[in-house]
Parts: structure tokens; sequence; C-alpha cells
């Protein structure tokens, strides 16, 4: 069955362009795009009214916290969430508990998944066994299972020569390792971003220095390994030139950031607001700025939810004490559209950054508007203002850093695969 | 006398005319204290529950004391040795306690921001006796009323405060206390010792001891929190001595008739010489610990008029 969307405002990554148009469908695939009008094909069409039409957001980082800790996220929960925010691919961690780091245990979050979500998932596995840094998992057989990518999420695999062995073992099949980059030395137990703030607010705090320590270390790995690797937040200012010099340097390199690096600072954690405290932490208003630049450049690829479900009594603690990790699948977009309502980016940039870029790095065909590609779609409002209510969110956790902002840009409608997985009341 | 404030966080939320509030008011109970009969009615009737999350000898009897001298009911509790070992949270702790309807709150803990997250759970007023490394409201306060004493005022004085300013909550309140009166705050310390960007507080920072103290007025030493230090950031006491001990030498620098502080306890011979520590003619510790009381009965006091307020009558 073909269906045809028109008087969309098509948002299309690829060619960079923000153009009125129409969009045929065909069997979950997408069939043709047509610029400038509205052709009458005789097929059943959606009027999108004006409205955006971009791919759905793949989402590299994602938090669900099955198996262990359900009660904060399960897959239907973060399903809905997703559907609700325009993310039609999950790309989720295996920081679960236990962590997923074995085929059995892979095979049964993919089971999982696919039964409880609307949208698609796929599972990412640890990189070392229990994430402990010391030996690596079956990264063949992880593959075979259906893992995407391999991490050990925040956990900085210290042990160099345990690193650099993995690397070598996950080139020789092509798998692609997520790292984070953090010198653990200067982090161990910060909880805010060194600096003025954290003086004053006399928080134990990591030097921004540490991740460009982290990066520089994984970079010449990487020279020596030939591995295929990607930075899950780059974060700071001072990382970047690393970056540029490494991509420059032909190496397979490509970098994130979260979504929250993006859209707020570290004085928003004001009076020891625990809903800010994500990891790394939140950093100054230049590190900010750079960062979007970067994203602007192409030089940072992805920008991702973070999602990282906590219960409020993991939160209602003194800062130090709080865990860290804000869910962010709902509130991905509309943050993400505060950097386009205040000019900094564009939405075929953005677009390009949080559906075009992962999809690629991961070898998806999803991600873009062009023929043969899946029918993954987000149609919204760009400019719709509302209030952030976080009860209202569908995520079992509602710590969001976003609770009673101000916000502007809803989804109307989530496709995935041509089927209509969200709609908006 | 008007005060602001319905809670005592820290030094940040204050305005020189609450700081000055509190002062003047400390002023007659350092009266009140010296006679004979050291009491007064002002928290007659009131509960107050002072909670320790953290070991205090000194601050604790103080703000005890310092209840009792104003009539109030007061109970003291050592939270390390109770429930907290059982696992119950800090915010279950406080709404245990809010149950008992107290009307102050005094809390120590050893966790930046304990006290603010405290005081956002509880209906009464809240006193911050110490939090992490964040702020020591009443020590700065007790500070500056020993200063005014000894000094005649509180404003346009050159202060060096000196030593592990990084750890110190007592030095990040006194800093930000001495600077909204207009005070020159140096602070002298090795660099490992001291936060980052402090710099951008209003104050000079030196690591030259002898340059830093310099024709001050005040010389204010902190304690070297050993008990805070992970390792590594001096290479021994006896090296931190010979360049940041206060001693006869060092304070010569400093102008003739400048006094010396230490929030207490001591360690003599690591951050201050034991003479020094003892010259009466120099030496203002012990007037530090008196002001305390008289200081914390003020700040009580006060809150606690602010909790009695009713709403203004518009017909009279």
């Amino acid at each position: 069955m073909q269906t045809l969307f028109t008087n969309a405002r098509l948002i299309d990554p690829e060619k960079m362009t923000d153009q009125s148009g129409a969009l045929l469908i065909e069997g979950g695939i997408i069939k043709d795009i047509i610029y400038g009008g509205n052709p009458d094909l005789g097929v059943r069409t959606v009027d999108c009214s004006g409205q955006c039409l971009a791919p759905g957001i793949v989402d590299i980082g994602v938090k669900v916290c099955e198996p262990g800790e359900r009660h904060k996220e399960s897959y239907k929960s973060a399903g809905l969430a997703a559907a609700a925010g325009g993310i039609t691919t999950m790309i989720t961690r295996p920081d679960t508990q236990p962590a997923t780091d074995s085929p059995e245990t892979l095979e049964f979050v993919a089971r999982r998944a696919n039964k409880a979500a609307p949208v698609n998932v796929l599972p990412m596995a640890a990189l070392t066994k229990g994430r402990m840094g010391r030996e690596m998992t079956e990264i063949g057989f992880l593959l075979d299972a259906g893992a995407v990518a391999f991490t050990d999420c925040d956990h900085v695999v210290t042990d160099t020569k345990v690193f650099s062995r993995a690397l070598t073992y996950a080139r020789s099949l092509g798998a692609l390792v997520i790292a984070h980059p953090q010198e653990p030395g200067l982090s161990d137990g910060a909880a805010a971003t060194s600096g003025k703030f954290a003086s004053l607010r006399g928080l134990p705090a990591v030097s921004p220095m540490a991740e460009r320590m982290g990066l520089d270390r994984d970079i010449a790995l990487l020279e020596m390994t030939g591995a295929r690797y990607h930075v899950d937040q780059i974060t700071t200012g001072r990382a970047l030139p690393a970056l540029e010099r490494a991509k420059r340097n032909g190496l397979d390199i490509t970098a994130g950031t979260s979504i929250h690096h993006l859209t707020l600072n570290e004085l928003d954690v004001a009076d020891y607001r625990t809903f800010f405290k994500v990891k790394p932490p939140l950093r100054s208003e230049d590190d900010r700025q750079a960062v979007i630049a970067a994203v602007r450049d192409g030089l940072i690829d992805t920008i991702s939810s973070m999602h990282t479900p906590q219960d409020e009594e993991s939160k209602r603690l003194p800062f130090e004490e709080a865990a860290s990790g804000a869910v962010a699948l709902e509130t991905l977009l509309p943050a993400a559209l505060r950097l386009y309502h205040a000019g900094d980016l564009d939405l075929p940039t953005l677009f390009r950054a949080m559906a075009l870029n992962p999809a690629k790095r991961l070898g998806l065909s999803s991600g873009r508007l062009s023929a043969g590609a899946p029918a993954d779609l987000v149609l919204f409002s760009p400019d719709t203002p509302f209030i952030l209510d976080r009860w209202k969110l569908n995520s079992k956790s509602k710590n969001t850093p976003f609770d009673g902002a101000r916000m502007q840009g809803k989804v109307k409608a989530t496709y995935v695969a041509g089927t209509l997985v969200f709609e908006a009341p | 006398m008007s005060f602001s404030q319905s809670h005592l966080l820290g030094i940040e939320p204050l305005s020189p005319s609450d700081i000055t509030a509190i002062l003047d008011l400390a002023d007659q109970y350092v009266d009140l204290n010296r006679r004979d009969i050291k009491h007064s009615d002002a928290l007659a009737g009131l509960t107050q529950i002072n909670m320790f999350f953290e070991n205090s000898t000194r601050t604790q009897s103080s703000f005890e004391l310092a209840g009792k001298r104003l009539g109030a009911d007061v109970m003291s509790m050592a939270m390390q040795a109770s429930s907290i070992k059982k696992g119950e949270t800090l915010i279950d702790t406080a709404l245990t306690l809010n149950a008992m309807h107290p009307d102050l709150l005094v809390v120590r803990h050893p966790h930046s921001g304990a006290v603010d997250l405290l005081a956002q759970k509880v209906n009464c007023a809240v006193l911050n006796a110490g939090d992490g490394r964040h702020e020591h409201p009443t020590q700065a306060l007790l500070d500056a009323l020993t200063i005014r004493r000894a000094k005649g005022r509180l404003h346009r004085l050159s202060i060096a405060i000196c030593g592990d300013i990084a750890h110190s909550r007592v030095a990040r309140s006194n800093i930000l206390l001495l600077g909204k009166m207009e005070n020159r705050v140096r602070l002298v310390g090795p660099p490992t010792l001291m936060p980052s960007q402090i710099d951008e507080f209003g104050v000079e920072v030196f690591d030259d001891m002898r340059e830093g103290l310099t024709d001050v007025d005040v010389v204010m030493m902190l304690r070297l929190q050993r008990e805070r230090m992970d390792g590594g950031f001096i290479p021994s006491e006896r090296e931190y001595y010979h360049r940041y001990g206060l001693d006869a030498e060092k304070l010569s620098h400093a102008k003739d008739d400048a006094i010396v502080m230490h929030p207490g306890p001591m360690n003599r011979g690591v951050e201050i010489d034991g003479e020094i520590a003892d010259d009466i003619n120099r030496s203002v510790i012990q007037e530090q610990v008196e002001m305390g009381v008289a200081v914390r009965m003020a700040a009580m006091d006060l809150l606690a008029r602010n909790l009695r307020v009713q709403p203004p009558d518009v017909m009279a």
C-alpha cells in the first residue's frame, strides 16, 4: 500500500535541504520525494499541513534498565517515550545489571526489546566482561547475536594493554568500539567541572582537561590498532583540536555529544539541583559554544540523548552522593530545537547529527529521506510552545533537567517502517 | 534591626545589613554571657535540634550552649551513630525529626549542599553548621565579630587567609563575608590547596607567605585538614610548616598590630607556632570561641523572630 505525505516541510540531511514537497512511501520503504508540489497519485494521503517531516532519530547510547532495574525503565516505557520523542531507532547501552556482556544476555535483551518496544531497538554489548576492563567479551559471538557496537559505557578501560588488544580484535571483525574519553585519575569522585562555580559550591571537580587526556590516549591507540572507533561524548572545547587532527590523519574516528551538554551549562546546577548531575558533568558556557560550533562544522558527528533513567531515591540525595544521568528520549528533539530557534544550528544540520550520521556510522540504511530507505519518519511542528511537565513523560523515571522549562517544538507523529507508532493527542 | 532570611544556610545569600544585624545583636549577647546570670528567654518554648553528621566538639557545644542560654529546649544527636548506619536517607531522617516539630535545626554534614537539601524538606529554620567544602556561616560571622571588636571596624581591612583553602568551608564563608563588607582579602597557601579559579572571587592569591602577609591587619590561619586529604597535596608536614606555618618571623611582615586568628582545633607546629597561638597580644583565638557562642545566640534569636512574625495588623 502506498501513502503520500503532502504539504510537508522536508528536512533532508543528505542534501542538507529544508524545503516543501511530498513524500511517497510503499511497504515501509521510502519510494519517492517530490519537491515543490503535491501530485495527485490517487493513493492514501497524509496532509502534513506545512509541518516538518524528517528522518526518524537514531539515538546512540540509550539506557534501558532491563535486565536489573526494570522499575527505572523497561523496554515498553522506553519504547513509548522514544516514539513520543520522534526516535525511531534506539541503540541501547550494555550498562545493565548484569552487564550485557554475553550472547545469552544480548539475546534476552533483543527478544524483550522487539516484543515490547514500538520502535527499532539495536543493542550494544560490553567491550570487556562485566565492564570491568580486564578481559574482552566474546566480540564475535556478540556480533552474530546482533550487537551493533561495543562499549563499556562510562567505564574507561584503564589498562592500556587490555584496551589495545580489544581494539585490535574488534578491528579484525570490523566491530565498532565506542569509548568514554576521560582520565579516570583526574575524574575520580568528581561531581562538577572545576572552575569558579564548583569552587563556590564546594563540589569535588574534574578539570575539563581530563577529557582531552582520555581522547589523546585513545587516538594514540587507534593509530596503533586501526580500529573503528566512536567517542560517546565530546563536551569540552579543549578536546576538539585533537579530534580534528585525528580525523585529518585519516583515522577511523567519529564523535558524539549529548543534548544536555549542548543546551545546558554548569550554572544550571544552581542550588545543587541533582537532576542536572550528568556524566561527564555540565561544562562552562565557553565549552558549550565550542561544542555547538563543532556540530555545525561536522567535526562532532552525532547528538545523543544519553538517556539515563534514575529513580527519585537515587536523585534525592546530597549532590555528591546523587546518581548521575537524565532521561531525555522525549526531550531530545524539543531541546535540540532550542539550538534551531537560537539560530545556532539549522534543521538539516540537527538531523544530520541525530539521524543520518548515527545511522551511517552503524551501517544502517535509515536516517535519511531518500528512495529505498526505511520509512522511519518524524512529523513535528518546530514552533509549538509548551511547558514541560515531567510527570507526563512516558519514561518510568522522571529525572529530566527540563521540568518546568519552556520549550518549543512538538512531535505530531512518528512512523517506523511506514507504521504509525505515535500520534500527538 | 531586620534580618531577611528564614534560614542561615550560608553567607552567600546574606546582605551586608543582614550581617550587621547579626553582629550588632551578638555584641549584646557578649555582654550577657559575661554576666553572672547568663540567661535570656528569647527562645523560651522553642525546640532546637542539633544534627551532626560529622564529628564536632567545638561547634556542637557552642550551638548547644547558645540555645540553652536563650532558654530553648536543646537536643543534640550524633547522627553517625544512629539511623544513617541503618541505611536511612538524609531526607527520611529530616522528615522524622520534622514530625517532632522543632523550631530550629542545626545541621552539619560532610557533603556540600546537604544542608540546602534538608532545608527544602522541613518547615523550621535551618542553620548550617558546616556542609562539606561549601560554607560554615556561623564561623565566618564569629570571625567577623572578633575582627570588628579588635579592630573597631569591619571594612577596608587587609586580611590574609592562610593554608588549606581548597578543603575549607571556613575559608569560603570568610571570603564571601569579608568581600561583602568591602575588605581586601588575600589567600596564602600552596597552589595544590587552592580551589580552581579562586582568583575570580575578588581576592589576591599568594604562594609566598611572607609576601602575602606584608602589611595585613588580620592573619587568619586555617587548620590543615589532614583527614580530608587524599594524599599528595603537600610533600610533608615539616616542609609545610617551614613554608606556611605561622611563626614570629613570618608574622613580622604583617602590621605591628595585626591579630592572629584560627578557627580551631589547632595543629601546633604544623600550621601555627605554639608561642604565637598563646601570645595574648596577638592571638584572638580564645575570643573567637567566646564570640562563637554570642553569634550563634544572635543568629538563632533573629531566625526565631522571623518564625514568630505574625501577619501585620492593617487596622492598627
